[in-house]
């Protein structure tokens, strides 16, 4: 199982001192949060996309980019990858980048946002936002592993003979996470695909979401990728840790009253009773994050959110600290002692390049010479399947040169 | 899915959401006089009646900050959850400033859209003077029909006047009648059987008949057909 953190990327003034930290101060934060966390021994972190303040993360696979080069072991991931508004194919070959560059210590969730005016900004339509998310990736699972694609969709132009570039790291697509809180198709198109389902665990009673997850398990099962207990789950989470409890609630409540998302709801106490957030001491964490497991069942990836809220840096780096050493060693060894024999392990790109390999050297691919116009040809490396086609659009120019011709007759 | 209600020997449950702020309430006053003869007209026709009653104003706090919060919680989602379980529902409101109370409002905008589908309701208002007979026709009526519930043909309307009225007595007999007619017709149930996945509904939600399962979902859609690989019409 994988222990980790995600922020949300919020600029958010600090209640206590009334300052509002700059975008600068907190992109610097997010790296020096993202490599303690690696020096701690957590196994993830992951960050979100927003195209609006108070939000800094517009550009997710850079600021991980920059992370990699810095950090050892962690993996890095997304919370979300808007799936919706940006073109997959860019997102074919941003992540392929980041996984080169990672060395495959990467992956990505998948999700359909929460900021409405996110689609006109990007060309598209709020209406069309569930059809969007899983067109769109219907698009992407296909860029990933077959080298020449024909795709035709509603929603984009369609694509003839393309290759998105780089090929996957060893050739093994990324590990992709959806990313959904009420929307059974989205559920639906992780089962059906058998990547994995993250649900949000926060922002809602305890155990909100277990109908959608078992959902997610039935189908998983349905569609024949293993038993509902091998589905690939996920859960988001909020913490707040101090060694004694009740410092715990005395130093988090300004930050929580004074946040414009939770201040002025529930209570702090009402909130932390009602809800998964985590507050309190090291052992009241794991015994609440233990409680996680009890009812979603053995899951594989828990990440939470540790920075919001207008936290200052030395305090989200304290948190990081005592999640990493305090929190995690324990949750490793008494959710290993719980789990179910069959439960699946969580997914990385070892294991990924295991599963397709053996014991193989992967695929490196090799492009052919070519003059680099993606016309070329239907066989992109020297080692293209042979049974792959594709029908390269014909250029106006020499449609008109060539008289009306079909691809099969060139 | 199809859950059967109020067959047999099972009583109808009858719900009353009562948003009077006082004690004792003129609405709330009211609200037990419908509720008592709806009852007398379902035992009269041989069936079975239980109910329960929903005061919203020792509620009033928590349902602004579920309001606000996004989610009610415990105390509010128990009475969401007796609400949900309903086959027939009397909805009484006081007029405030010349509509129904921010309070029942506020109740109804948390809950979900597919709460009472097809359910019979008896819409009931008290105001401190006539000018305010038509709140419950014209206010509550059109946010019941969005609810997409059976309000019956009758309302309730009480001025202070209509309390020395026989005449209440006979509207609150019809609506009643009307109520309990509707119950032993079966229509409400049957609509929500046959008609139900058309629908709009939230996966996992309050509703009785909600999905909760991957045998409640209906696959034969475009949206299910894409999640699984497929397309899209193209055009």
């Amino acid at each position: 199982m994988q222990f980790g953190i995600f922020s949300v990327s919020d600029v958010t003034r600090n209640p206590i001192t009334g300052v509002t930290p700059s975008e600068a101060e907190r992109i610097d934060a997010i790296v020096k949060i993202a490599k303690r966390a690696d020096e701690v021994g957590l196994d993830v972190f992951a960050i979100g996309e927003h195209h609006n303040p108070p939000f800094f993360s517009s550009s997710p696979t850079t600021l991980l980019a920059h992370i990699a080069a810095q950090t050892q072991r962690i993996i890095l991931s997304t919370a979300v990858t808007l799936i919706t508004t940006n073109d997959p194919v860019k997102i074919a070959e941003d992540y392929a980048m980041l996984q080169h560059l990672s060395k495959g210590r990467m992956d990505l969730m998948l999700g359909r946002g929460n900021t409405v005016p996110v689609y006109p900004w990007f060309g598209q339509d709020m209406r069309d936002g569930v059809a969007l998310a899983l067109e769109n990736y219907n698009l992407l699972h296909k860029l990933w592993r077959e080298d020449v694609v024909d795709w035709q969709g509603k929603f984009r132009t369609p694509l003839q003979g393309f290759t998105s570039i780089p090929r996957p790291l060893d050739d093994v697509p990324p590990f992709v996470w959806h990313g959904s809180i009420r929307t059974p198709e989205i559920a639906e198109q992780a089962a059906f695909y058998g990547n994995g389902y993250f649900a949000n665990n926060i922002l809602a009673p305890n155990l909100h979401f277990l109908p959608l997850v078992n959902f997610y398990r039935e189908r998983f099962e349905h569609y024949g990728h293993g038993t509902e207990e091998q589905a690939v789950v996920g859960l988001g989470g909020y913490a707040f840790i101090a060694k004694r409890s009740q410092d715990a609630y005395d130093r988090f409540r300004p930050y929580f009253e004074g946040s414009p998302i939770y201040g002025k709801t529930y209570r702090l106490e009402e909130y932390s009773r009602d809800t998964p957030l985590s507050v309190g001491s090291p052992q009241e964490v794991i015994d609440r994050t233990l409680t996680f497991r009890e009812g979603f069942g053995d899951y594989q990836r828990q990440l939470w959110v540790l920075d919001a809220m207008g936290l200052p840096l030395e305090m989200a780096l304290e948190q990081v600290e005592l999640l990493g050493t305090e929190v995690v060693p324990v949750l490793r060894k008494e959710m290993a002692a719980r789990r179910s024999p069959g439960a699946a392990g969580a997914p990385t790109h070892q294991s990924l390049v295991q599963a397709k390999y053996r014991d193989q050297p992967p695929r490196q691919p090799r492009p052919n010479a070519n003059r680099g116009d993606n016309l070329t040809g239907v066989r992109p490396y020297h080692d293209t399947d042979e049974s792959v086609t594709a029908s390269p659009p014909l250029v106006v120019g020499q449609a008109a040169r060539f008289g009306n011709i079909t691809p099969a007759e060139r | 899915m199809t859950k059967t209600i109020g067959n047999s020997g099972e009583p109808m449950r009858l719900v009353v959401v009562n948003a009077g702020v006082n004690d004792p309430s003129t609405t709330r006053t009211l609200a037990d006089r419908i509720a008592q003869k709806s009852i007398e007209r379902i035992t009269a026709a041989g069936k079975t009646a239980v109910l329960s009653v929903i005061d919203l104003a020792p509620l009033a706090v928590d349902i602004a900050r579920a309001v606000v919060a996004g989610f009610p919680e415990a105390k509010v989602q128990s009475v969401i959850d007796t609400l949900g379980g309903a086959d027939a529902v009397v909805a009484a409101t006081p007029v405030y400033k010349a509509g129904m109370s921010g309070l029942f409002k506020s109740f109804i905008d948390i809950v979900d859209n597919d709460l009472l589908i097809a359910k019979p309701v008896i819409l009931a208002a008290t105001a401190g003077t006539a000018r305010h007979a038509m709140v419950a026709d014209e206010q509550m009526r059109p946010l019941f029909a969005f609810l997409r519930t059976f309000p019956v043909p009758t309302s309730i309307f009480a001025a202070p006047e209509d309390w020395g009225s026989p005449e209440l007595g006979g509207r609150i007999d019809r609506a009643a009648t009307e109520l309990t007619q509707f119950l032993l017709s079966g229509a409400g149930r049957s609509i929500a059987d046959a008609a139900w996945q058309g629908y709009q509904h939230q996966f996992g939600g309050n509703a009785t008949r909600a999905e909760r399962s991957a045998a409640d979902v209906n696959f034969d859609t475009d949206l299910m057909r894409l999640a699984a690989g497929g397309t899209l019409q193209h055009g």
